[in-house]
């Protein structure tokens, strides 16, 4: 995706918000830019018509599991379905410069790795992607190093407990229910000093 | 040792510090509607888990909703669109299960998330808030710390009522001097954003100070942290003043007597001490903005409306003139074009931005007794809630729209984002007063125009964008 602010209507158009279900979205990664027509729930994609020059849509990235991108990337919404869309449809890994806060967030609740690196660590990547057809990087998680054809190795930031989540797969509910001891000791304080801020919903009647 | 307003919120909520930096938040509000929360109520009941608190959820639809009368007077059931049906009635199904308070599609209380929950008091200064939405900065123009979260943390807080974050950094942006005659909210923070772009803000939580926020009205104020995160930012903050204190009083849910009394006290504390620290201040001086229009497809892409349209030869940075090339393209514009040169097709005052009464009554001074231009296809006022309708209604602002050839809807989020029925054609241009100008976000191939509702109500009468401080008409 060799723009800057990949906003998330980009990613994955709001028609497609409609649905309750958490997958399903892959199809529609990029709707506008990736087909020719303009896409509704419920169409039969496989018959639309495809946007040749859209890179997803040629055949040498065909099965990337690695989204490079420029700057800001993700900024917008804070739908889920952005990340869900990317990852269903086959991505494991964002390389860019930089992330929008709520998408870098959420990227990591679905299995999905962001990584940021300098801008002109991904110029180059880009450049080098472009001249060579099948290019392919390996990134190594635990050791946090993104690794070049040509044998280049960059580290990359994570904080360790996403990176323990990602490796692991935990369950970051049941994680925060271990503490729900502190939790309950926090809200009877609270609701000591600031009892205003409980029950407070249901003391207004519904209208007639 | 001294702290921002930021760092006294997050101290007061965290329940655990972990030892690699994050925290388990305690949640105080969390405002839910029928677009991000339904694969989290499933997720929970998968998980074989109840909300933790149902008394710190409020629950509207608003995304989905139509606003023509004829559809909504059929409640959930007259929605035409089946998919945007289910959803509503998902919504409605998981709050009546599981006791959570909502205001369902024709409550006279309905609206937008991020208009209903200041003017109902739900949201509160001193409150951590959390909805699965973006725009949950809005809430920040109390004293309260409020950011939108993905679905995964919305199905995080119904089951612990914490999130677990890390703490951003703080940045504080100061707009000092006074605000010329028809300069808004809305300019003000385009401004901002012109100034630092959409990344700008991205991992701080924005504190907006200097005298033109403490004269701003509370509504105003809550413009300017709706778009906190067009800059990028997860959270915008105003500290807690008169302004606010009178906002909140009598509010429906807002405490009253003895808890009324202590509230006040506590939320006094709530600003910044003068020696806090920032990690990045701005300072803007509030004389020199002007109404501002957005002529690409960035909110960053602002400009006076009296500039010109960028031309991407003057640009050195290759990136940055390719993103104007495809904008340009995109919107269908002239390098050099003059602003007041694109004609609008049609215009759209509405949006958690921009749709409580003080909006709606900018924009009716300016149309009041004229006409809209007969090339303008449609204007649309679409109320921010019920209240904002009634309000608007029992003033008689419908009537001078609908004199005027404006169309008067119900609550809901509309033409901001199109996900119901009130959408642009291919290549149309619109006046608009929400807060994104992405591609397709009013509808496929749609051309969005980011202004003040003064400002869109001038151009829905001219038929193209014109400087509100010129345009013949009763403005402030
Ligand atoms: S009005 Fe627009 S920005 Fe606000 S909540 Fe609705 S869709 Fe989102």
């Amino acid at each position: 995706m060799d723009r800057a602010n990949v906003d998330t209507d980009l990613i994955i158009p709001k028609q497609f918000l409609k649905s309750i279900k958490r997958t399903g979205f892959g199809v529609n990664l990029f709707d506008e830019l990736r087909y020719l027509d303009r896409g509704e729930p419920g169409m039969e994609n496989r018959s639309r018509p495809l946007n040749p020059d859209f890179a997803l849509n040629l055949p040498r990235y065909q099965g990337a599991s690695i989204l490079l991108a420029r700057k800001n990337f993700g900024c917008g919404s804070s739908r889920e379905h952005a990340p869900w869309a990317i990852e269903e449809f086959g991505f494991r890994a964002i390389i860019a410069p930089s992330f929008a806060d709520i998408f870098y967030n959420n990227c990591f609740k679905n299995g999905l790795l962001p990584i940021p690196v300098p801008e002109t660590l991904v110029s180059q990547l880009f450049n080098e992607m472009y001249a060579e057809e099948g290019y392919a990087l390996q990134i190594d998680l635990t050791k946090q190093t993104v690794t070049t054809p040509g044998g280049q190795i960059f580290e990359f930031e994570i904080d360790v407990f996403r990176k323990h989540c990602l490796l692991e797969g935990l369950d970051e509910i049941a994680l925060s229910l271990r503490d729900a001891d502190a939790i309950r000791a926090y809200e009877a304080q609270r609701k000591r000093v600031c009892p205003w801020l409980f029950d407070a919903l249901n003391s207004e009647l519904p209208p007639a | 040792m001294a702290r921002t307003l930021y760092d006294k919120l997050w101290d007061e909520h965290v329940v655990v510090q972990r030892d690699d930096g994050s925290a388990l938040l305690y949640i105080d509000r969390h405002i839910v509607h029928e677009v991000t929360s339904p694969q989290a109520f499933e997720g929970l009941r998968l998980a074989g888990l109840k909300p933790w608190r149902t008394d710190s959820i409020l629950a509207t639809p608003d995304h989905n909703v139509p606003t023509t009368l004829a559809e909504r007077t059929g409640g959930v059931a007259g929605i035409s669109d089946a998919v945007s049906k289910i959803q509503v009635q998902t919504l409605d199904d998981n709050c009546n299960q599981l006791g959570i308070t909502e205001f369902e599609i024709n409550d006279p209380r309905q609206g937008i998330v991020h208009v209903v929950g200041p003017e109902s008091g739900a949201c509160l200064p001193g409150m951590t808030i959390v909805c699965g939405d973006s725009h949950t900065s809005t809430n920040g123009a109390l004293g309260a710390l409020a950011f939108g979260i993905g679905t995964s943390e919305v199905e995080h807080v119904l089951a612990t009522q914490c999130v677990v974050s890390k703490k951003m950094k703080n940045m504080r942006v100061s707009i000092n001097g006074k605000l010329g005659k028809g300069v808004t909210a809305k300019d003000v923070v385009l401004a901002v954003i012109g100034k630092i772009g959409t990344a700008g803000g991205t991992g701080f939580a924005i504190e907006f100070a200097g005298e033109v926020i403490r004269d701003m009205s509370m509504e105003g104020r809550l413009t300017v942290c709706n778009m906190a995160i067009e800059a990028g930012a997860r959270a915008g903050l105003v500290a807690v003043d008169d302004t606010t204190i009178e906002y909140v009083k009598g509010k429906p849910f807002a405490p009253t007597e003895d808890d009324w009394r202590v509230a006040v006290d506590y939320w006094r504390s709530l600003k910044s001490d003068d020696q806090a620290l920032f990690d990045r201040t701005i300072d803007i001086n509030g004389a020199e903005i002007e109404p501002q229009v957005t002529w690409g497809t960035s909110p960053e892409m602002v400009l006076p409306v009296s500039a010109c349209v960028p031309d991407p030869e003057g640009e050195d940075d290759k990136l940055k003139a390719e993103g104007i090339r495809r904008a340009l393209g995109y919107m269908g514009l002239r390098a050099g074009q003059a602003i007041s040169d694109i004609a609008v097709d049609r215009v759209f005052i509405g949006s958690c931005t921009n749709s409580r009464i003080e909006d709606l009554r900018a924009a009716a001074m300016v149309v009041k007794g004229k006409q809209k231009a007969s090339s303008v296809k449609q204007a649309l006022v679409v109320p921010g809630s019920g209240r904002v309708k009634a309000q608007a209604e029992a003033e008689g602002l419908h009537q001078i729209f609908t004199a005027a050839g404006m169309e008067w809807r119900e609550p809901g989020c509309s033409m901001c984002l199109a996900m119901n029925a009130d959408r642009l054609e291919d290549g149309e241009h619109c006046a608009s007063t929400s807060n994104r100008n992405f591609e397709g976000r009013q509808g496929f191939g749609g051309r969005t125009h980011l202004v003040s509702p003064a400002m869109a109500a001038a151009a829905a009468m001219a038929g193209h964008f014109v400087d509100v401080r010129d345009f013949e008409g009763d403005i402030k």
